[in-house]
């Protein structure tokens, strides 16, 4: 009965210093912003769209934009773009599903307000709501022919693989073929997202990616060692970085493990209005939709936490074997103390 | 010259035993070991240490075959091939870590146990000394180990405890450049943390080790009442079966069992922190990879650390440098500053029972406060803590003095 | 009540092995070759443009591959000449051939003890220069001590490309027949 008392009194100190230094000391430290659940309530309420006027309006986005799912494709290359522009402008094939409608609207008519950005590159682009209204319905029909691209390749991937996991004689279930499928094509929409909002000023190395897309696979000369290919593909990066950094005030952080850095809170209230948490940041407002913030945290938390599946599993065993463990010692140290008192 | 029986069999008992001694040293470090009957589960924490020690010890190996001590290439050695590649490397990490951060919460209850049931008195003060000597050693060990993912974290911790030893007002700048191996923390920086920390300041503990177990073996470890008795007697009484009689039970296998139940708890726990709750023994700002041209904005040390931190922050630079220095030292100096003649425990020992909570309790908010941003009302609580800290090892000689002998 | 004391001692340290078993094949999967080492496996070479009689050094996991267009006279003699170790086998069916040329493409390593064997143009022959092991056009062996010819990588014939680390079905007969050893 002492030790239980003793230990009532180690575990609730332990507590309290648990409580000081982590939860009670990270609420002082970091100011609490609210979440406002990716609605942009300060923005206009839009009228309703009309797709067919959009298609006609958004010719002028190929001007600078490529828009691969409607076959358009940019006029100049990433690294002329950043030449003009400072910074590469997205590829807008996901734009509509990305985007939260009346924040894409609004943005359209005044990018620079809406975006909360000081030099945001993009001109106003819509004369009126109802024009940007239009566009928007029009990109919604892009994005959903986008989607289906991005479904079918992924899908014909997977295929691949558990065509070739059967060729080399591992049994693959139905049930397990489905999740390979499905985890594939999850993980290649949560990368296009990435690429979509994040991937031309923010690179991620640890999921091979690039300001200027994926890293290309290069092989060095075998007699010199050396890899032109890749000096090349590194001194056009280097290139749009300084570039980029120029435009922006300094480099975008690489976000391999920004998932470890920043807590979910910070991420999430951050990217719906950056000014919040970083008053005065470059960072623009990017008017994610709840599903594209979603899939963005996705790719980011595969590369950031990769092990997180492979933990969750093997925990179970671990803690259940100390828990037999513990309870077998019990017994022994019952057995061992008997009839000494 | 020994007698070697020629007959004997190869590695038979016989065989070993005239070799070995192994009946010898059975008997003398585990089954004739003596360990008072009259404890609680807090006289487990020393195994509990030893087991934590081995956790870091085999998880260190094995990131040890992954990282790399290279400025350039030690931060993704860390978090993208050890975490991301290599299998199970996230399980060594995560358990490498959080023991880490655990080690210190258990050695903080070893040495609060020591110091509530004065078991650094009459005969046990090498035992207080070689455990204070083992503290320090964790404690480099865990501030080289700190360093090596180069991160934010690491680096501007480098840079900071480094710049201590300059002394304040002396500018021994030659001094701290020369810990450094460079005008920064650097490369030649990071390797020779590297070496501290796998190879120098391991081998250190290990050898401390077997000095604290060595100095625990004539004074004998200490009980609940601080009772003296012969252990001889005690353990002959054993011997001849009156076990319910005799205050002593042999180390193996009786005090053991009780140890092994103990540990299974902890590991318990431990696991739950290893596979659920690991982030607080990585600190997020570490997940930033080191920069020297922008610190933090919040820079604090791991909680371990932070009440003797807090003793050096509320202070101009030179004061500051003085508390700090004092409170590294003055845990050491315990044993010779209460001048007390009662070997018991805390509650029956008049004003130092309120000397031991308020020591505990003034540590503990030195702690909350270290961490918190030195702003009001933090910075002037700090500072208070922080005086009281200072006045109370300052009293303990005049406090235990005029104590009664019991 | 001794019985029972061991049965619990004993159960407990028979269960606490099983958690080591448990912790020494998580140490084994940490000394695997990494998933980024497995997937460098596979190189692919373009032989189209190498020239005849002349050794061309690739490489592929690390090793050295080599490469060598075999010339008409090499050809006519591969079709005679009995592999050393394989009687009953022509030295020809050792070569791979990609469109009508017949090319030698071995891992350049001694199958003795793991040299590199020099080529050696004046004699089309290849001399292994630590233990004195002699080699063919065919990189068949000619003089011990290496036991058998150099061994064929993994290959499969891809147009006019080889992907070296995958086991196409021509590779799988030449280990079938026992005529190169899997590397």
């Amino acid at each position: 009965m002492k030790d239980l008392k003793i230990l009532g009194i180690v575990v609730a100190f332990a507590l309290i210093l648990y409580y000081g230094v982590e939860p009670f000391a990270h609420s002082q430290m970091h100011k609490h912003v609210e979440f406002k659940g990716f609605k942009y309530k300060d923005l206009k309420d839009i009228p309703k769209g009309d797709p067919k006027k959009g298609e006609t309006l958004a010719a002028s986005c190929a001007g600078c934009h490529s828009i691969k799912a409607a076959g358009m494709k940019a006029p100049m290359d990433a690294m002329a773009s950043s030449a003009a522009y400072g910074v590469n402008p997205p590829d807008l094939s996901l734009a509509g599903k990305m985007l939260d409608e009346k924040f894409f609207a609004n943005f359209l008519v005044n990018p620079a307000k809406v975006t909360k950005s000081k030099h945001f590159a993009m001109p106003p682009s819509a004369g009126s709501l109802q024009d940007a209204a239009d566009i928007v319905a029009y990109f919604k029909e892009v994005a959903k022919k986008a989607e289906e691209t991005t479904e079918t390749e992924a899908k014909k991937i997977a295929n691949e693989k558990v065509e070739k996991l059967k060729k080399s004689g591992i049994k693959v279930s139905d049930s397990q073929s489905k999740e390979i499928v499905s985890k594939t094509v999850k993980n290649a929409k949560n990368k296009e997202a990435f690429v979509f909002a994040c991937g031309r000023c923010h690179a991620n190395r640890y999921g091979k990616w690039t300001q200027l897309g994926d890293v290309p696979k290069t092989k060095p000369d075998i007699n010199t060692g050396v890899d032109l290919a890749k000096i090349d593909f590194q001194k056009n990066l280097g290139a749009y970085q300084i570039k980029l950094a120029k435009y922006m005030g300094k480099l975008p952080p690489d976000l391999s493990i920004i998932v470890r850095a920043r807590s979910e809170d910070y991420l999430k209230t951050f990217v719906e209005d950056p000014q919040t948490q970083l008053p005065g940041t470059a960072m623009p407002r990017v008017g994610l939709t709840n599903e594209g913030y979603e899939e963005v945290l996705g790719y980011l938390e595969s590369t950031g936490d990769p092990s997180k599946e492979k933990r969750e599993s093997t925990a179970p065993w671990v803690i259940g074997f100390f828990v037999i463990f513990t309870l077998l010692a019990y017994g022994w140290y019952k057995s061992q103390w008997k009839g000494l008192h | 010259m020994a007698h070697f029986d020629e007959n004997a069999k190869p590695f038979s008992h016989k065989w070993l035993n005239e070799r070995l001694a192994v009946d010898t040293l059975k008997r003398v470090l585990s089954t004739e070991y003596w360990i008072p009957k009259n404890i609680n589960f807090l006289w487990a924490m020393g195994m509990v240490l030893a087991a934590t020690f081995g956790m870091l010890l085999i998880s260190g190996i094995f990131l040890l075959m992954y990282y790399q001590p290279n400025t350039q290439l030690a931060f993704d050695s860390v978090n993208y091939t050890i975490m991301s590649e290599v299998g199970y490397g996230w399980l060594w990490r995560h358990i490498h870590g959080v023991g880490a951060s655990v080690v210190f919460l258990i050695i903080y209850i070893h040495m609060f146990t020591g110091i509530y049931y004065g078991s650094y008195k009459r005969g046990r003060e090498l035992i207080w000394l070689s455990g204070m000597l083992l503290f320090v050693a964790f404690s480099a060990e865990a501030f080289s180990g700190y360093m090596l993912p180069w991160g934010q974290m690491s680096y501007w911790a480098g840079m900071v405890i480094t710049n201590l030893f300059s002394g304040g007002s002396l500018h021994a700048t030659g001094l701290v450049e020369w810990i450094r191996g460079d005008y920064v923390p650097s490369q030649a920086f990071l390797n020779r943390f590297f070496m501290l920390h796998v190879l120098l300041i391991p081998l250190a503990i290990i050898g401390l080790i077997v000095f604290h177990f060595g100095t625990l073996r004539i004074p004998h470890v200490n009980n609940q009442d601080g009772e003296e008795f012969d252990f001889d007697a005690e353990a002959e009484k054993w011997k001849a079966g009156q076990k319910k009689e005799s205050k002593v039970i042999p180390f193996n296998p009786v005090f053991l069992s009780k140890d092994v139940f103990v540990m299974g708890v902890y590991f318990i726990l431990f696991f739950f922190l290893v596979f659920y709750n690991f982030e607080f023994a990585m600190d997020p700002v570490n997940f930033d990879p080191a920069n020297p041209l922008k610190t933090p904005t919040h820079i604090y040390p791991e909680w371990y650390f932070l009440w003797s931190y807090e003793i050096l922050r509320p202070f101009s630079t030179n004061i500051g440098l003085i508390a700090f220095a004092f409170a590294q030292v003055i845990f050491f100096a315990l044993p010779f500053l209460d001048r007390s003649p009662n070997v018991a425990p805390a509650s029956r020992r008049g004003p130092f029972k309120y000397w031991f909570w308020i020591l505990l309790v003034d540590m503990l908010i030195l702690t909350f406060m270290g961490k918190l941003p030195p702003v009001k009302p933090w910075g002037t609580i700090g500072y208070v803590a922080a005086v009281i800290f200072i006045i109370l090892w300052i009293a303990l000689p005049f406090i235990t003095k005029s104590e009664k002998k019991l | 009540m001794a019985d029972r004391r061991d049965f619990m001692g004993m159960a407990l340290g028979a269960f606490t092995g099983l958690g080591a078993l448990g912790a020494l094949y998580a140490a084994k999967r940490t000394w695997d070759p990494l998933p980024s080492v497995k997937a460098a496996g596979f190189t692919t070479l373009d032989v189209s443009k190498a020239p005849e009689g002349v050794l061309i050094t690739e490489m592929w996991r690390g090793k050295p591959i080599f490469v060598l267009k075999q010339t008409k006279e090499m050809v006519e003699k591969a079709k005679k000449k009995e592999i050393s170790n394989a009687k009953g086998h022509k030295e020809i069916e050792r070569l791979i051939k990609i469109g009508d040329s017949y090319f030698m493409i071995t891992v350049g390593l001694c199958t003795h003890l793991g040299c590199i064997p020099g080529y050696r143009p004046e004699t089309q022959d290849f001399l292994c220069a630590c233990h004195g092991g002699m080699y063919d056009s065919t990189a068949d062996v000619t003089k011990a001590p290496p036991p058998r010819g150099l061994d064929i990588p993994p290959y499969k014939i891809d147009g006019n490309k080889l992907v070296l680390g995958e086991e196409g079905p021509e590779y799988k007969k030449l280990v079938e027949t026992g005529l190169t050893q899997r590397v």
